[in-house]
């Protein structure tokens, strides 16, 4: 454990489209700042958008951290909500749940999850029907 | 090559430290210490903004005069498309501009449309390669392409690898020269008639390019007013121009897209939208775009912090331009040159600008980040501008690089005096019991 680390936490709201996106943009400032490389910036600006709109369209709101140590970035969002039934399909890019209001606004394309799970180094979701759902993405620093 | 010269500059004498040009400025690069404005250079994008709101004219583009023409025996004008559309529409041809543009003391004139043209076919050869990130961004806005390198450096990959219209045209423009007059390379100096500071950057500071082709830049605004009393003795100017109505139209906003044939791109202009816009590709969004062109300036080049005229009227005019020139495609205009020679792309690779970044070491860094945080929380956060930063998380960030003090936000000062206020009342009744 390095000497210093961050630790951020954002509250996410169900269906509140006016402010989606600020979390990941605030995010996105905090690595700018940080120094992380191009590449890095790009994949976790990518996951921490997808799982911020995840949370905005499916969920009914939770909480978006983003952690960083020297050697690694872990962001972990943890909502409640209707959790999802089945995760192997939840995870096959084109899979999608969302509402009319999500997809008319160029949400819920079902690249989502897999998205996630292609930028981060480690990924993992856990959901509990009817609770809710926790992911976690890590980004190792070399 | 970093951009440590910059066109956008403060004239000292005429700023008087108002907050207008802080709260405009899109990359944060302007603090008001001392009284004064200063600009800080790594984070200056060129984009103008501060010329155009500040009200006492203390911000100043750093352009060429045409005074400069003297120190070559040889001078070439490259006009930007935007020039052409300053005059309204009571100018009968282009060819009477182009003779005017020589009057004033210029042995030739190449259109930068033209480069446009070369660009547009380069451009179009590029979009036809799949394994490109998608969508491409283009390479013609120089503030545009700064902003990439400051903001959004995972972006610099979508930069279209090409030189600007400007670049491609000077090269040109000197080599017909000199091979048609039997004049040395150096002997000429090739003079580009600009709507914006950031041309002018970008000539001083190349970015993809060793060093640039063009020896100045002269702002539309100056050569207007030398052309104007010109324009009324060539009014049957039989000059044809060898643009196309194509390459004219790149200067303004959805030129550029139009010319690439690419049907599924976007033009956004105004830095403000531009920003928004590379948010929304940086968080993944967009990647079924092929083609995006932005443009710094409301309305395109036209729009430009150094023209002259309104750029809705400019607009208006270059269409009617556009229309009168002779419909011929760019790849019609080719005289069988290649679409994507070498000689096209950029040199050198687009580089990240870390600047943001508050310290070379992670730890120091998160170190830095935690104190901004603690500040912030004890900050108003009305965003005035009183403190000479741009924003509360600005001065907090300040603060914490070792540029001011938490007592220059004046709220902070004003609490501050309350209690010491307090405190004075409280030991004068000590002393007196």
């Amino acid at each position: 454990m390095s000497a210093s680390a961050l630790d951020k936490h954002y509250p996410i709201q169900h269906g509140d489209y006016t402010r989606a996106g600020e979390a990941s943009a605030d995010i996105k400032r905090t690595l700018r700042q940080l120094g992380v490389s191009a590449d890095m910036m790009r994949r976790v600006s990518v996951a921490a958008y997808e799982a911020e709109m995840n949370m905005v369209i499916h969920s009914l709101g939770g909480e978006m951290c983003l952690q960083v140590e020297a050697d690694h970035i872990r962001l972990t969002t943890q909502d409640v909500g209707p959790g999802i039934a089945d995760i192997d399909s939840a995870m096959r890019e084109g899979f999608s749940t969302a509402n009319e209001e999500a997809q008319s606004m160029g949400f819920g394309a079902g690249m989502g999850l897999p998205n996630i799970k292609r930028n981060a180094d480690a990924f993992d979701i856990q959901s509990q029907p009817g609770q809710g759902t926790r992911i976690e993405a890590v980004f190792y620093l070399s | 090559m970093e951009a440590r010269y910059h066109s956008v500059t403060l004239d000292k004498e005429s700023c008087r430290g108002c907050s207008n040009c802080l709260m405009h400025c899109p990359t944060q690069a302007i603090r008001v210490r001392g009284g004064r404005a200063h600009i800080i250079k790594e984070l200056c994008i060129d984009c103008g903004q501060c010329i155009r709101v500040c009200p006492y004219h203390a911000k100043v583009a750093m352009t060429d005069i045409l005074e400069d023409l003297d120190r070559f025996s040889h001078r070439i004008a490259l006009p930007a498309p935007s020039f052409f559309a300053q005059f309204g529409r009571s100018i009968h041809s282009l060819g009477q501009i182009l003779d005017a543009i020589r009057a004033i003391g210029f042995d030739e004139v190449y259109e930068v449309a033209r480069g446009a043209d070369a660009v547009t076919r380069a451009l179009r050869e590029l979009l036809r390669d799949r394994h490109r990130p998608r969508p491409l961004i283009s390479s013609a806005c120089p503030t545009v392409t700064r902003i990439i390198q400051v903001r959004f450096p995972g972006l610099i990959d979508h930069i279209v690898p090409l030189k600007q219209p400007m670049e491609v045209a000077a090269a040109a423009a000197r080599r017909e020269y000199c091979k048609a007059r039997g004049v040395q390379l150096a002997e000429v100096g090739v003079f580009f008639i600009t709507p914006c500071p950031a041309k002018m950057t970008a000539i001083r500071s190349p970015i993809g390019q060793r060093a640039s082709q063009v020896d100045g830049a002269i702002s539309i605004q100056e050569v207007y007013a030398a052309v104007l009393p010109e324009l009324e003795r060539f009014k049957g100017s039989k000059t044809m121009p060898a643009a196309t109505p194509s390459g004219l139209r790149w200067a303004a906003a959805g030129g550029e897209s139009e010319a690439s044939l690419c049907e599924n791109s976007l033009a956004v202009d105004g830095i403000d939208n531009v920003i928004r816009v590379l948010e929304e590709i940086e968080n993944g969004k967009l990647s079924d775009l092929d083609f995006l062109e932005a443009a710094a300036c409301v309305g395109g080049c036209v729009g430009g912090p150094l023209v002259y005229g309104n750029n809705y009227v400019a607009r208006n005019t270059l269409r009617a331009l556009a229309r009168d020139l002779p419909g011929r495609d760019p790849e019609e205009a080719a005289d069988g040159a290649p679409p994507l020679p070498s000689s096209l792309r950029l040199e050198e690779p687009i580089r990240p600008n870390g600047v943001m970044k508050l310290s070379d070491d992670m730890d120091r860094a998160l170190a830095m980040m935690d104190e901004m945080d603690a500040i912030a929380a004890r900050l108003p956060g009305y965003d005035c501008g009183s403190c000479g930063s741009p924003s509360c998380a600005a001065f907090a960030e300040d603060i914490v690089r070792g540029y001011c003090k938490e007592l220059d936000c004046v709220y902070l000062l004003k609490d501050r005096l309350k209690i010491m206020a307090q405190q004075m009342v409280d030991l004068s009744q000590t002393q007196r019991e």
